[in-house]
C-alpha cells in the first residue's frame, strides 16, 4: 500500500526531527546550574576569533562564569547590537562597539559606566591606553567602553619601486606631492597602479579615507549652525582631488574596491602606494599572504592645511545598562583587554597576532618591537596625533574624524558614499554627486537646527 | 507511471540515448555546486584557493572538526526544535481551515484565501521593528518560541492553499456516505479523509520544514545566543578580513544536510503532493 | 509559452452543493477560525503598528526625537530615487528569475518524464538545489562559483576566452538572478513533472490513434493541461522571489552602489542602517500597498484562467 508507506515516511521524518528537537528543548532549559552565563556579541574579525579560541582559559580560571559568543560580520553585528541596545532589548551582557557609538550611547544612558570597575581593578592601568583612544571612549571623564584594538591611517609605499624610479617619499607628504608621485609611478602596462584608494560605497569604506582628505583640505560637513557645507569650495576641491587622483592613477575598478580589494592588490605588488588603515600590516607584512614583505615604507597620512590627518578607530567592549551580570561582564572584559592578554596572545599564537593599537605598553614589549620594526613607530605616531575634537581647520558642531558622531551618520554617510562612488565610476560628475549629497545632509542638519 | 513517455519515447534509439545523456549532464550540472560545496569542505584552506580548482587532494576532516569546535550543536538543536514544532502547528491550524474552505464553501472563500496569500506577500522587513518591540515587551527576545510563532505564521498561507486543493480532491460522495453512516466530523476527518490527503499532508509538511529550517531574516534579527539557529551560525563564518572557504563550505554542508536528506527521502511525496496541489 | 486560449464559455468555479443550509454559521466557520485568528494577530497587528509608526519622525538611536509628522515620511519615500531603483530591481529580479526558472523547469521536466536508466538518481540530483539553505547557497555562489580568480565559472569559461570576470561586482543583478534561478528551477520542475504525470494516458493514446504527431499531441493536449501547473508555479515562485533577502544580503549587499538593491533589502537598510523607524515604516506601507495592488491583478488573472479551464 503506497498510502501506508507515505504515512510511514511522514512518521519517520517527524520522529527523526523530533529526536533532534527533543535535544533542543533539553538544551535550552539546561545550561549549567548556578553558573552565570554571559552573552557576548563580537565582530567576526581574526583578532576577535583569537579571543574566542582563548576564552576557555578564562572559563577555567572563572569556573562560575560561562561564555556564549555571538559572532557576526561587522555590518550585521552593528545593526543587531544597535537595535538591541536602543530598545533595551537586553540580550547581551557585553557588546563590541566602537568610538563611533560609545559616547552617544553613554549620553543616552544605554551603557554602564566602567570607570568604577576600572578603578577597583588593580593592574588594569587605564592610563596605559593610548590617549586618543582613551578620549574617544570617554564620556564626562569616565570610560564607558575599553579598547580591544585600535587603528589610525597611514600611507604605505614600495621602497623598491621608489628607488627604481629615483623618487623619495617626504617625511611628511602633502596630498599634491602624493598625487605627483602617483603620476610618475603609475604603470598600467605592468599592472601597477600609482596609488590604491578605496572607492567602494559605505560609510566605513570610501568615506573613511575621503573624510580625512576633506578635513585636511579644510572642508567640513556642517557649519556651527548645522547648515550643510558639502557644496562649499573646500569640500568640493577635496572630493574633486580624490576622484581625479583615483581615476587617473588609481586601481582599475576603483568604484568597487574597498579595504579587502586594496589589501589584495597591494600585497600582490599591484600598487606603488596605498593610503589606508594601519591594521593593513597584518596582511601586508605576512609572508603567507603578501609578496611585498619587507619592501615597504610607511609615511604619515598626507596633509594639506592641517598638521595631521590620520583617522581614529577602535573596536571596544562595553556593557549595556540592561545587563544583569555586570560584575561577571567586567571580569571578562578585564581579561580580554588587559596587558596580560596581549602577552598571552603573543606567547600562544605569535607576536604578530597581538591586538594592535590599544595600549602603549604593547609597543614596549621587545618581541613586538622586533616583529613590528617597520611599522610599530608609524602606527603609534598616527594614533597619537589623531584628534577627534578638532578634525578640520574650521570649528564644527560635531566630533569625529572619518565619521560624524551623530546617530544619522551611518545612513547619511552611506548615501553620500554611493554618490561619490558613482562619481568615481564616472557615471555622474563630482558636482552632481555633491548637490545630491547636500540635499541628504540638509534633512539631517534641519533636525539639529534650533 | 509516465504517460507522456508513450508519446515522447517513440523516437529511435539514438535520439533516446542522446536525450538521456543530455538529461544526465543537466542533472550533474545542477548538482555540481552542491557537490563542490561538499568537496571543498574536506579540503585544507590552501587547497580551496587554487587556480585551476583542485579536484584531487588529500581529504581532511579538520574543517568539520572546527565547525563542531565552534559549537554548532546548540544551533542545530534550535533549528530542529523550531522547525518541527512550527511545522506541527502549521499542520494543526491549516488542516481544519483548509477543510472549511474546501468542503463547505464559506461565503467569500476567495476573499479568505486571498487574505491568507496576501499575508505571504508582505515584506517581513516592513514589520521587523514592531515585531522586535513586541518581542521585547513580552520578554520573548532570543526565545525559540518567538521563532516558532513567526514560522507558523510564515508557512500557514502556503499550507492552507495547498491543503485546500488536496481536500477538494476528496470525492464528496465518500464524505457524504460516511456522514450518512452516522460518523462524527472528527471521525470522518480522521478515518476517511486523512488517508486520502496523506500524500498532500506530507508534501505540505515537507515544504514547511524546508522553509523553516532555512529561514534567516527573523532568526538573525530576533535571536542572540540562546535561540540562534543554523543560518545565523553560518553567517558568523564571514569575516571582513580574509576568507576561509573550506571552513565555510564545511559549515554550509552541515547546515544544509538535514533538509537535503529529508527532501531526498520524501521526493515522491513532494511530486504527488504538488500535483494534487495544482488541481484547484 | 501557452499557445492555446481557454474556451470562453466556462462559468463559476465548480463547487459542491451545500447540503443543509441551516447548518451554516459557526459550526461551519469554526474550523477556519484558529488559523484565521492566528494569521490576523501575527501578521496584521504588527502592520497596524507599522502604519502608526509611519506617521512619526522617529530615529531609534536618537532618544527624544520622536514626534508626529503627518505624511511627511511618505513624501520622502516618493521623492527618493533609490526607492524607484529598488522597485525596478525587484521587478527585474522577480520576473527574470521566475520566467527563466519556469522555462528551464519545463525543459527538465520533459527530459525527466521518460523512462531511462538512472531516472530516479537524476531527479534526486536535480531537486537538490531547492533544498540547500539559501544563505549557504548564496555564500557559495559568491565565493567558490563566481569568484574572479578562484571561481569555477571563470575556470570553465576560460577556454572560451572569458577572462577574470568579477561577476558579482560587474553583473550584480545577473549574478543574483542566476543564483535564484538555480534554487527555484527544481521547484518549477517538480510542479511541471507532477503535471505531466497526472495526464490521462487515455487521452494521449486516443490522440495518437487519431494520427496526431508527437508535437501536435504536445501542443494541443499537454500544454493546455500544464497551464494551471505553470500558473501555480509562477504564482508561488513570484511570492517567494519578490521577498528575496538572503541572496542580496549575502552576495552583493545591494551593491555596487545601489545597483542590486531590491525593496526588502532597502527596507532592511532603512530600518537597520538608518534606524529611521518612521521612514522605514512608511516605505514598508508603500511596498505592501503596491504589492497588494499588483497581486490583486495577478491573482484575479490566475483565478480567472483557473476557473475558465475546463476540468479534464
Amino acid at each position: 500500500m503506497p498510502r501506508i508507506r507515505t504515512l510511514r515516511t511522514v512518521v519517520a521524518a517527524i520522529a527523526m526531527a523530533g529526536l533532534l528537537g527533543g535535544c533542543a528543548g533539553a538544551g535550552a532549559i539546561g545550561g549549567g546550574a548556578g553558573k552565570t552565563q554571559l552573552t557576548i556579541a563580537i565582530v567576526a574579525n581574526p583578532q576577535m576569533q583569537d579571543a574566542v579560541s582563548l576564552a576557555p582559559q578564562f572559563e577555567r580560571t572563572h569556573p562560575n562564569i560561562q561564555l556564549k559568543f555571538v559572532t557576526l560580520p561587522e555590518n550585521e553585528a552593528r545593526a543587531k547590537v544597535t537595535a538591541s541596545v536602543a530598545t533595551s532589548g537586553g540580550e547581551y551582557d557585553i557588546t563590541m562597539i566602537s568610538n563611533y557609538e560609545t559616547q552617544m550611547w553613554a549620553q543616552n544612558g544605554w551603557l554602564t559606566d566602567l570607570q568604577p570597575y576600572i578603578d577597583e581593578t588593580s593592574g588594569y592601568d587605564p592610563n596605559d591606553i593610548i590617549p586618543s583612544i582613551h578620549d574617544s571612549l570617554s564620556y564626562k571623564g569616565d570610560l564607558y567602553s575599553v579598547p580591544f584594538y585600535g587603528e589610525s591611517s597611514f600611507l604605505v609605499y614600495r621602497k623598491d619601486l621608489f628607488a627604481k624610479a629615483g623618487l623619495t617619499m617626504p617625511a611628511h607628504p602633502t596630498w599634491p606631492q602624493v598625487a605627483a608621485l602617483a603620476k610618475k609611478l603609475n604603470d598600467p602596462k605592468h599592472n601597477v597602479s600609482g596609488i590604491c584608494l578605496r572607492g567602494l560605497p559605505g560609510w566605513g569604506e570610501v568615506l573613511a579615507p575621503l573624510d580625512t582628505v576633506i578635513n585636511t583640505f579644510g572642508g567640513r560637513w556642517f557649519d556651527q549652525n548645522w547648515h550643510p557645507q558639502l557644496t562649499s569650495p573646500q569640500f568640493r576641491k577635496a572630493v574633486q582631488f580624490y576622484v581625479n587622483t583615483v581615476r587617473a592613477y588609481g586601481e582599475p575598478g576603483a568604484a568597487t574596491s574597498g579595504f579587502s580589494e586594496c589589501v589584495t592588490r597591494y600585497s600582490q605588488g599591484q600598487a606603488a602606494m596605498w593610503y589606508d588603515a594601519t591594521s593593513m600590516v597584518s596582511t601586508v607584512e605576512d609572508k603567507s599572504s603578501s609578496v611585498v614583505v619587507g619592501k615597504n615604507g610607511y609615511a604619515p597620512a598626507p596633509v594639506v592645511d592641517t598638521k595631521s590627518a590620520g583617522w581614529l578607530y577602535t573596536w571596544s567592549l562595553g556593557v549595556p545598562k540592561t545587563s544583569t551580570h555586570k560584575d561577571a561582564a567586567w571580569q571578562f572584559i578585564d581579561w580580554m583587554t588587559n596587558k596580560e592578554y596581549i602577552k598571552t596572545v603573543g606567547k600562544q599564537l605569535g607576536w604578530a597576532r597581538v591586538p594592535p593599537g590599544s595600549r602603549l605598553s604593547t609597543y614596549q614589549i621587545p618581541q613586538v618591537k622586533q616583529a613590528a620594526k617597520a611599522y610599530a613607530g608609524p602606527t603609534l605616531q598616527a594614533l597619537r596625533t589623531a584628534d577627534e575634537r578638532k578634525p578640520t581647520v574650521q570649528a564644527v558642531p560635531y566630533q569625529g574624524i572619518q565619521f560624524l558622531r551623530i546617530p544619522e551618520f551611518q545612513d547619511l554617510g552611506t548615501r553620500v558614499s554611493q554618490q561619490v562612488a558613482a562619481a568615481i565610476a564616472g557615471n555622474i560628475t563630482v558636482d552632481q554627486a555633491l548637490r545630491q549629497s547636500q540635499q541628504y545632509a540638509e534633512t539631517v542638519g534641519a533636525s539639529y537646527r534650533k | 507511471m509516465s504517460t507522456v513517455s508513450a508519446a515522447v519515447g517513440r523516437g529511435n534509439r539514438g535520439r533516446r540515448s542522446v536525450l538521456t545523456a543530455v538529461t544526465w549532464i543537466v542533472g550533474i550540472g545542477f548538482f555540481f555546486p552542491v557537490l563542490w560545496m561538499a568537496i571543498t569542505g574536506f579540503k585544507q584552506e590552501a587547497d580551496a584557493y587554487t587556480d585551476p580548482p583542485r579536484l584531487f587532494f588529500k581529504p581532511t576532516l579538520t574543517q568539520f572538526a572546527t565547525v563542531f569546535d565552534r559549537g554548532v550543536g546548540p544551533y542545530l538543536a534550535n533549528s530542529a526544535f523550531a522547525t518541527v514544532v512550527s511545522t506541527l502547528l502549521v499542520v494543526l491550524l491549516a488542516t481544519p481551515a483548509a477543510y472549511a474552505l474546501s468542503m463547505r464553501p464559506v461565503k467569500k472563500t476567495q476573499d479568505v484565501l486571498f487574505f491568507f496569500i496576501s499575508t505571504k506577500m508582505l515584506p517581513v522587513a516592513a514589520v521587523i521593528v514592531p515585531l522586535y518591540v513586541a518581542a521585547k515587551t513580552l520578554s520573548m527576545l532570543d526565545n525559540v518560541w518567538t521563532l516558532i510563532v513567526l514560522y507558523t505564521a510564515m508557512n500557514l498561507p502556503i499550507a492552507v492553499w495547498m491543503m485546500r486543493s488536496f481536500f477538494q480532491e476528496v470525492p464528496g460522495a465518500i464524505v457524504e456516505a460516511a456522514q450518512v453512516d452516522g460518523a462524527s466530523l472528527p471521525r470522518t476527518l480522521w478515518q476517511v479523509i486523512l488517508p486520502i490527503i496523506a500524500p498532500g499532508l506530507a508534501a505540505t509538511a515537507l515544504i514547511c520544514v524546508i522553509f523553516s529550517w532555512n529561514e534567516f531574516f527573523f532568526a538573525v534579527n530576533l535571536t542572540a545566543a540562546r535561540a540562534a539557529t543554523v543560518p545565523v551560525f553560518l553567517v558568523g563564518f564571514i569575516t571582513s578580513e580574509g576568507q576561509y572557504w573550506a571552513q565555510l563550505s564545511a559549515a554550509a554542508t552541515l547546515a544544509s544536510l538535514p533538509v537535503i536528506v529529508a527532501g531526498w527521502i520524501a521526493q515522491k511525496q513532494l511530486v504527488r503532493g504538488l500535483s494534487m496541489g495544482a488541481v484547484k | 509559452m501557452t499557445a492555446t486560449t481557454a474556451p470562453a464559455h466556462a462559468a463559476a468555479p465548480p463547487r459542491r452543493e451545500v447540503r443543509s443550509p441551516r447548518r451554516e454559521g459557526w459550526a461551519r466557520r469554526g474550523p477556519l477560525m484558529p488559523a484565521l485568528v492566528f494569521a490576523i494577530i501575527v501578521t496584521q497587528l504588527p502592520f497596524l503598528f507599522t502604519l502608526y509608526y509611519s506617521t512619526q519622525s522617529w530615529n531609534l538611536v536618537r532618544p527624544g526625537s520622536r514626534r508626529f509628522v503627518w505624511l511627511r515620511n511618505y513624501a520622502n519615500v516618493f521623492t527618493d530615487s533609490v526607492f524607484r531603483q529598488a522597485a525596478i530591481n525587484t521587478i527585474v529580479i522577480t520576473v527574470g528569475c521566475v520566467l527563466i526558472a519556469m522555462l528551464l523547469g519545463i525543459v527538465f521536466a520533459l527530459l525527466l518524464d521518460r523512462p531511462f536508466r538512472g531516472r530516479g538518481v537524476v531527479r534526486t540530483l536535480l531537486i537538490t538545489p531547492f533544498l540547500v539553505m539559501p544563505v549557504a547557497a548564496a555564500l557559495l555562489w559568491k565565493t567558490t562559483i563566481l569568484d574572479p580568480v578562484f571561481g569555477i565559472v571563470n575556470f570553465v569559461l576560460r577556454p572560451f576566452g572569458v577572462g577574470q570576470v568579477a561577476w558579482v561586482a560587474e553583473h550584480p543583478l545577473g549574478s543574483v538572478i542566476a543564483q535564484l534561478v538555480w534554487q527555484w528551477t527544481p521547484f518549477m520542475m517538480l510542479l511541471i513533472l507532477a503535471g505531466l504525470q497526472s495526464q490521462s494516458g487515455e487521452v494521449l493514446e486516443a490522440a495518437q490513434v487519431d494520427g496526431a504527431t508527437r508535437w501536435q499531441t504536445f501542443w494541443s493536449i499537454t500544454v493546455p493541461h500544464l497551464r494551471r501547473y505553470i500558473e501555480l508555479g509562477v504564482l508561488l515562485g513570484a511570492i517567494y522571489v519578490v521577498n528575496t533577502f538572503d541572496a542580496i544580503y549575502m552576495m552583493t549587499q545591494g551593491g555596487p552602489g545601489t545597483a542590486s538593491t531590491n525593496l526588502p533589502f532597502y527596507l532592511y537598510q532603512r530600518a537597520f542602517l538608518g534606524f529611521d523607524v518612521g521612514q522605514a515604516a512608511a516605505l514598508g506601507v508603500v511596498v505592501v500597498v503596491g504589492t497588494i495592488i499588483v497581486a490583486t491583478f495577478a491573482l484575479r488573472l490566475i483565478f480567472r484562467t483557473f476557473t475558465m479551464e475546463p476540468n479534464p
